[in-house]
C-alpha cells in the first residue's frame, strides 16, 4: 500500500444552461470507502484535470446525503442514480458523470427539476386541511392500506423515474411517474380521499396519465422501490371510473 | 370530455385497437383461413364477406375510420417517444420499442395490401383465390406479407396487454405478468392461423 491509488473521473461538464457540453478528466486520491461526492469535494479542493489544466471546480447539486432528498441524482456510469449512495469501491472505472438528460441543465451536473413540483401540483398532490376553525382528527386508515401507501410516500422526486422513461422527453408533455404515484398516495389517504376526484382530474389534462406507454424502466430504475407501474395502473382504473362518472354522472364523482 | 382532449383521444385509440380493429383482424385471418380447406371453400367464404349487406358502410365503420384514426394517432405516438432500450434493456421496454416498430410496419403493410385487394376489386378485379394466389406465388411478396401479419398480430396481442393496463384491468404486477403470458399466447395462435393460409397461398400446401 506504499502507492497512493487514484481514481479516474470523466465528468461531462457544462459552463451555463445554454452553452455545449464537454467532457473534462479528474484524477482523485483513493481513500476507502469514497462516494462519489466526495470525489467531487476533492476535485473542488484541487480543480485541476488529468492533463494537469487549471479548471473550474465541478458544480452539483446535494442536500441529504443519505438518499432521501432526491437532489444528488445524476448519470453514474450510464445509470440515473444518487451520487451520495453511489459508492466508488463497487463502480467500474474510469467513472463516468453525466447530467440527467431529461432535465435542463444549470450548471454542470446541476440540473433543474422544476417539471416534477409543477406535475405535482397539477396532479395536487397534498391534503388540503386549512380552515378557519380545528376540523377535528380525521378518520382513520386502515393498517393494511398505510403498509403499502407507505411505500409510495418514500418519494423524493430525484428524477430517476423521469430520466428512464422513453415517453418523458423533450418532444412530449408527459409528466412522468412519480407524480402519478402521489396522485395515489394522496387519493389513498383518508381526508385526502375527500378531493380525490380533483386529482384525477388533473391526472386527465395535458400530458397526465395517458401519457405513459407502459415500458415499466421506472419501476426497474426507481432508488426506493416504489411499485411506481402499479401505481400508474390504479390510477388508469381509477380514472376510467372517473370519466364514467363525470360522463353518465354520479353522486359519488366528488 | 372537452377538457380532457388528449385523455379522451389516447383512451379511444386505445379501445379501438381491441374494438373493432382487433376483431375485424382475428375475423379476416380466420375467414382467409378457409383457403386452407381448399379453394372452393376460400371462394365461397369470400364471397359471403364481399356479399353481406350494407358491406360499405361495415367496412367503413368498423374497418377504414377506426383504423384511421388509430394509425394517425400511432404514428403521433411513435414520433414523441425517445426510445432507450440499448441503455435500459428491459423486457417491457423492448416490447414498447416493438409495439412502436410493429406499428409502423404495419401501417406501410396495410397501406400497400388495401391497394392490392380491396382497391383492385374496386376497379374490377375479381375477389377469388387466384387473386392471392398470384400476389403470393411471388416470393418477395410472399415474405412481405409473413412479416405484415406477424407484425400486425404482434402489435394486437401486445396492444391487447396495454388496452388491459391502459384502462386499469390489471393493476398487480401478477396480473399484468400473466396477461403477458395470455397475449403471447394469443400472439402464437393468431400468428399460426395466418401464417398457414400464406403458406396455402403461395405453395398450395
Amino acid at each position: 500500500m506504499a502507492e497512493q491509488k487514484t481514481i479516474t473521473f470523466i465528468i461531462t461538464r457544462q459552463d451555463s444552461p445554454d452553452s455545449a457540453p464537454y467532457e473534462e478528466t479528474f484524477n482523485v486520491p483513493y481513500r476507502k470507502n469514497m462516494n462519489i461526492i466526495s470525489g467531487l469535494m476533492e476535485i473542488r479542493k484541487n480543480p485541476v484535470t488529468a492533463k494537469g489544466e487549471k479548471t473550474t471546480p465541478v458544480a452539483w447539486d446535494m442536500n441529504c446525503l443519505e438518499e432521501v432528498c432526491g437532489a444528488c441524482s445524476m448519470v453514474i456510469n450510464g445509470v440515473p442514480r444518487q451520487s451520495c449512495a453511489a459508492l466508488v469501491d463497487e463502480l467500474e472505472q474510469p467513472i463516468r458523470l453525466e447530467p440527467m438528460s431529461t432535465f435542463p441543465v444549470v450548471r454542470d451536473l446541476v440540473i433543474d427539476r422544476e417539471r416534477m413540483f409543477d406535475a405535482l401540483k397539477q396532479v395536487k398532490a397534498w391534503i388540503p386541511i386549512d380552515g378557519t376553525y380545528d376540523l377535528g382528527p380525521g378518520p382513520r386508515m386502515p393498517e393494511k392500506k398505510r403498509q403499502w401507501a407507505y411505500e409510495l410516500s418514500k418519494c423524493m422526486t430525484c428524477g430517476v423515474c423521469l430520466e428512464a422513461c422513453p415517453n418523458v422527453n423533450d418532444k412530449s408533455n408527459f409528466i412522468g411517474p412519480a407524480a402519478i404515484s402521489q396522485a395515489r398516495l394522496f387519493n389513498s389517504h383518508p381526508t385526502g380521499e375527500m378531493n380525490a376526484s380533483e386529482r384525477l382530474e388533473g391526472l386527465m389534462e395535458e400530458g397526465g396519465l395517458v401519457g405513459c406507454g407502459n415500458a415499466q424502466n421506472c419501476v426497474q430504475v426507481c432508488p426506493k422501490g416504489i411499485p411506481l407501474t402499479t401505481s400508474i395502473a390504479a390510477m388508469n382504473r381509477a380514472a376510467t371510473v372517473q370519466s364514467f362518472k363525470n360522463f353518465f354522472g354520479s353522486d359519488n364523482a366528488h | 370530455m372537452a377538457e380532457h382532449r388528449e385523455y379522451f383521444y389516447r383512451r379511444l385509440h386505445s379501445l379501438l385497437g381491441v374494438v373493432p380493429i382487433g376483431l375485424f383482424l382475428i375475423n379476416h385471418l380466420v375467414v382467409n383461413h378457409f383457403a386452407v380447406y381448399g379453394e372452393e371453400s376460400f371462394n365461397k367464404a369470400a364471397s359471403f364477406m364481399h356479399n353481406l349487406p350494407f358491406v360499405l358502410a361495415l367496412e367503413i365503420f368498423v374497418i377504414y375510420l377506426p383504423i384511421l384514426f388509430h394509425a394517425i394517432l400511432g404514428v403521433y405516438i411513435v414520433f414523441v417517444a425517445k426510445n432507450n432500450v440499448r441503455r435500459y434493456g428491459f423486457f417491457r421496454n423492448w416490447l414498447f420499442y416493438l409495439q412502436r416498430i410493429t406499428g409502423i410496419i404495419t401501417l406501410v403493410f396495410i397501406a400497400w395490401h388495401v391497394f392490392e385487394t380491396r382497391v383492385q376489386v374496386a376497379l374490377g378485379a375479381s375477389l377469388d383465390y387466384s387473386l392471392m394466389e398470384g400476389i403470393l406465388t411471388n416470393p418477395v411478396m410472399f415474405w412481405f406479407y409473413v412479416i405484415g401479419v406477424l407484425s400486425a398480430v404482434f402489435h394486437f396481442s401486445n396492444g391487447l396487454w396495454g388496452f388491459l393496463v391502459s384502462w386499469g384491468f390489471a393493476q398487480s404486477p401478477r396480473s399484468q405478468k400473466i396477461v403477458t403470458y395470455a397475449t403471447l399466447l394469443v400472439f402464437l395462435v393468431v400468428s399460426y392461423i395466418g401464417i398457414r393460409t400464406l403458406i396455402t397461398f403461395a405453395y398450395g400446401v
